[in-house]
């Protein structure tokens, strides 16, 4: 087989790069700020088209699978590195090239570009010679390079650079600089004076002193005056220098397509694997979800909000990890219980999981079964909107009534404390008659409210209930559990905590 | 050049890391003393003293080294002094003209530290020049090889070729550098060069194998041109800036090393007048190996007692051969903690290679030495002290290993004294079975009875002397233990029946 793609089992299903923008759902669900973390440092290679490009087949999402599992073994991993960084070198050269004003400066860094390409590829058909492959991606890779380093085309380009290379690194001239002058010839056999004087103090020597050895920038350029050296440079030496313009003609587009196609897509899984190790080393686990587009069973055991647990990577505070598990005829989470206890964080996780998944990759959490959707709707309350109320309401429900008409049976559906700012008779109202048409189109959905009575409407609910501890119910554990909602529950216990329960208060009165 | 004033074959490395009971030894010993005395309020002195007061020379080799040196200095304390200003000339001429060579640029380094050079080559002239003149009277080792090596290394020829380079560095007639081609045709690895010399170009002239020559004038206002021809120069001068600066460094090094080195030997100095002033005598202690247990002693006085009462003070004479314990009882304000300290502070001395406060003085090395006294703080809580006095112990223990000394002054009396001598007798039998030597003032009567009825070869038992009539004379002698609290009955009594009564009590709780 031909080696096409390490994204794509197939190429017609490649993505557009123009696919910039995110899907509306990702502020919503902070999936922006995962997708910045993972793709950051990563500008050059414009990831994020990638990430923004949701898989709707099961088989190439596993395809994807092989490859992130290949590239979870070390020296898988060290082998791609090593071509990326010197990719990164080769492009930094080549466009260097493009910058600079003289010509046998430009041909010098053409002739550098060539050879970190010709180590670069040398090097990752030794490195993948190596390494135990399984992914049927990163095997047929290997196969076009071992192809590709045995054609004509890189064997001499090769052997020329190579060639060029050593005529040149044989040059050797002498500059004498004096005031407002200077003046160029060949190397002599003069003796070093540096070392003459180093000699001359060598019995003084008392171990370590300080290095004064000034560090010349590193910048490549050239003024004129080295310009003007390396022009003399040129004329003593010009069979030297007729090779290299030679060279820099002939082979003026080295870079191979394929290779350089590779190397932008495998940086997908580096990574997100590099961003899935820091978070993992907080003790953290990530697993290879099932998936599927039929199956409407969907569980996830110690799993966790990604953004969250990025953000709090350089904290010492704990993750809380949480469990869910919708088994037939289940569909709908309704999510109650007292604030600040991570219902949201819950509902922006399932939210997380599902379209982490469906790009591929490993998934928060010890084990996953997940359910390919076509498309992921949220409607999450804003605060900062509450101006006009009527206005707002009616916003709110254009807006669903936008989703439920896009949505389709295979669709998710996130809502995060609607109608929180309308009276509680309407709120009542307005979400039994949202309920039901989400029931009626029997889609996934995770419903945080604080209207009770939700999670108990049929056999398609069920619900999970923030908690607190019980000696101080004002601690919460952020743990989110299936139980019957119950809001007095935490009221009381608050209550109990300043002795103004019905029976403490009498009793308290009693005295 | 090697200074090796110190130690025969490396360097006295400052800033070393000293024992971690340091600050415990210079509390119990009065350490500051000897070294301000040592110092005369030169803190440099300070520091070196103290330095080699707690880096203990390992063998008696080495330390007869030093005692060879020493004598010397005693000898010619003019000369000694003369060579010492040379460095602190060095120091201070430095301080003065270079404040640190702050540029970064190689042609600004290469000319300060050009003319720093200079300036060292001349004082090395002058360090040869008494090295002619009085080398002839020194007789040590160390300083018989340090002015050989000064006449050897130093010698006309080399002070011509230094001239001859330094005024090479001036790079009149330009600065040839050899460059290659690195990556992209940038030219790299420049290296200064010397001009071959002319015949030879001739020769080569003739039979035509000649580099032609290209030639660029600047323009006289491209100032670009001329501050890239500059840093070109600068590419070129780089390594030979640098080895000139680390040459000069180098030489500082030496005056700091001869500095340092001489430094230990000034403070010897210092204090040997002082003492010589008060009429105190001092000696050059006999070192025996670590393994061997030897100490006897004529006229061993407390330094730093001397110093501080600024006058003669009495000496003890002890023989402590073969002796690993040594028990000193008597009454308060006996000289029981001076004679201690004296111990110490000679063992300390000795090790370091200085003489000693006594008439004669000959003893084992140690391994290391540790203090463990009673501390005065914490009065008012009895049972934390004897905690805190414990986890001292535990930390000491630590770090003991064969061949250590420790001192103790009054352990373990933060309890009553059978559970106090208890102790004292199991850690103190327990160290001498690891051939730790042990010196032990105390009250304890129980523990040092206890020990004098065993009839132990290796013991030794001595007595802060006070005659008949009570009159304290500061003398230790040899003496078994006496029992100091005689004539409390009462307190015995009230202590027998406060014991007893606890016994009942404990007696009546077994059971449960």
């Amino acid at each position: 087989m031909t080696f096409q793609s390490i994204l794509f089992r197939n190429v017609e299903a490649s993505i557009n790069d123009d696919t910039n923008e995110a899907p509306a759902f990702f502020s919503d669900l902070n999936l922006d700020q995962i997708i910045d973390a993972i793709t950051s440092g990563k500008q050059e290679y414009n990831l994020k088209p990638y990430y923004y490009t949701p898989l709707h087949d099961a088989e190439t999402i596993y395809y994807r699978h092989e490859v992130m599992r290949d590239m979870e073994e070390p020296g898988i991993m060290t082998t791609i590195k090593a071509l990326a960084e010197k990719m990164i070198v080769v492009r930094r050269y080549l466009g260097l090239v493009e910058k600079l004003d003289f010509n046998h400066h430009k041909n010098g860094w053409f002739l550098e570009a060539a050879l970190v390409y010709c180590e670069a590829v040398t090097d990752l058909a030794g490195n993948l010679s190596r390494v135990n492959l399984k992914s049927r991606g990163l095997l047929a890779f290997r196969q076009y390079v071992t192809q590709y380093i045995q054609s004509r085309r890189f064997r001499s380009l090769h052997t020329e650079a190579h060639e060029v290379k050593g005529i040149l690194a044989d040059v050797r001239y002498c500059v004498l600089i004096q005031t407002g002058k200077f003046k160029v010839r060949k190397y002599d056999g003069e003796t070093d004076y540096s070392v003459e004087i180093e000699a001359t103090f060598e019995k003084f020597k008392q171990g370590a002193v300080k290095d004064y050895l000034a560090r010349p920038s590193e910048g490549s350029g050239m003024n004129h005056i080295e310009a003007q050296i390396l022009d003399f440079v040129a004329r003593l030496y010009p069979e030297q220098f007729a090779a290299l313009e030679r060279f820099s003609e002939q082979y003026s587009n080295f870079l191979d397509e394929t290779l350089r196609i590779f190397d932008r897509e495998i940086q997908f899984y580096i990574a997100y694997l590099e961003f899935a190790a820091a978070i993992r080393r907080k003790g953290l686990t990530f697993c290879y979800p099932l998936v599927s587009g039929t199956n409407r069973e969907v569980y996830a055991s110690e799993t966790f909000d990604l953004a969250l647990a990025r953000a709090l990577l350089y904290r010492d505070q704990p993750i809380i990890c949480n469990d869910f598990h919708l088994k037939e005829p289940e569909r709908i989470i309704v999510v109650s219980g007292p604030n600040q206890g991570g219902k949201t964080t819950f509902a922006r996780m399932l939210g997380q999981l599902h379209y982490l998944a469906s790009l591929g990759c490993p998934v928060p959490g010890r084990e996953a079964q997940l359910f390919l959707f076509d498309q992921i709707f949220t409607h999450f309350e804003r605060a900062e909107d509450i101006s006009n109320l009527r206005g707002k309401l009616q916003d709110d429900l254009v807006r669903i009534r936008k989703i439920l008409d896009h949505a389709t049976p295979d669709s998710i559906l996130i809502l995060n404390e609607i109608f929180a700012s309308t009276t509680l008779r309407d709120a009542v109202f307005l979400s039994k008659e949202i309920i039901a048409r989400v029931m009626e189109l029997d889609m996934l959905c995770v419903w945080v409210t604080f209207i009770d009575e939700l999670s108990s409407l049929s056999e398609k609910t069920i619900s999970m209930v923030s908690t607190v501890v019980p000696e101080n119910p004002a601690l919460r554990t952020f743990k989110i559990i299936r139980q019957p909602a119950d809001g007095l529950a935490y009221a009381l216990s608050i209550a109990k905590k300043h002795r103004l329960t019905y029976e403490q208060i009498k009793e308290r009165l009693s005295s | 050049m090697k200074v090796f004033l110190m130690y025969p074959d490396r360097d006295f490395e400052p800033g070393q890391e000293l024992p971690s009971n340091v600050e415990t030894l210079k509390q119990d010993l009065e350490l500051n003393t000897l070294f301000t005395a040592m110092a005369q309020g030169n803190e440099f002195l300070f520091t070196v003293a103290e330095q080699a007061l707690f880096t203990s020379l390992d063998s008696p080799e080495e330390i007869r080294y030093r005692q060879e040196i020493l004598k010397d200095c005693l000898r010619h304390p003019d000369v000694v002094r003369q060579i010492y200003r040379i460095p602190i000339q060095a120091i201070e001429n430095k301080k003065k003209h270079w404040m640190g060579i702050l540029t970064n640029y190689p042609t600004g380094i290469l000319s300060g530290a050009r003319e720093m050079l200079e300036m060292f080559v001349d004082l090395l002239r002058t360090l040869k020049q008494i090295a002619d003149e009085h080398a002839g009277g020194f007789e040590s080792s160390g300083f018989r090889r340090f002015f050989a090596m000064i006449q050897q290394e130093l010698d006309d020829v080399y002070f011509a070729l230094v001239s001859k380079h330094l005024k090479t560095l001036k790079f009149r007639s330009g600065v040839l550098i050899s460059g290659e081609l690195g990556r992209g045709n940038e030219g790299t690895n420049y290296v200064l060069r010397k001009a071959n010399p002319k015949d030879q170009n001739w020769v080569k002239q003739v039979i035509g194998r000649r580099s032609p020559v290209y030639s660029y004038t600047l323009h006289p206002r491209d100032d670009h041109g001329a501050r890239a021809l500059g840093e070109l120069r600068d590419r070129g001068l780089n390594l030979v800036a640098n080895a000139v600066a680390q040459s000069a460094d180098h030489i500082n090094s030496f005056f700091n090393a001869l500095r340092l080195e001489l430094a230990f030997y000034i403070g010897c100095l210092n204090l040997y007048e002082q003492l010589t002033q008060l009429g105190e005598p001092i000696s050059f202690p006999k070192p025996l190996d670590a393994g061997r247990r030897q100490l006897s002693f004529v006229g061993l006085y407390d330094v730093t007692l001397a110093l501080t009462m600024k006058q003669k003070v009495g000496g003890n004479d002890v023989n402590a051969d073969h002796k690993d314990l040594v028990i000193i009882t008597g009454a308060n304000q006996g000289g029981k903690t001076t004679f201690l300290r004296s111990l110490g502070l000679a063992q300390l001395m000795m090790q370091c290679g200085m003489f000693v406060p006594a008439e004669s003085y000959s003893a084992n090395l140690c391994n290391r030495l540790f203090t463990h006294y009673k501390r005065e703080e914490d009065a008012t809580m009895t049972s934390g002290k004897l905690d805190e006095e414990l986890s001292r112990m535990s930390f000491i223990v630590e770090q003991l290993a064969p061949n250590s000394m420790v001192l103790f002054n009054e352990s373990f009396a933060a309890t009553n004294e059978r559970e106090g001598s208890e102790i004292a007798r199991q850690i103190t039998c327990a160290l001498l079975e690891k051939r730790i030597q042990v010196f032990f003032v105390t009250h304890l009567y129980e523990f040092a009875h206890n020990l004098y009825e065993r009839k132990m070869k290796n013991a030794l038992f001595l007595r802060a002397e006070r005659k008949a009539d009570g009159e304290r004379t500061f003398k230790i002698i040899e003496g078994e233990p006496l029992q100091t609290s005689y004539g409390l009955d009462v307190y015995h009594e009230i202590f027998e029946k406060d014991r007893e009564i606890q016994e009942i009590g404990r007696q009546n709780e077994g059971p449960n």
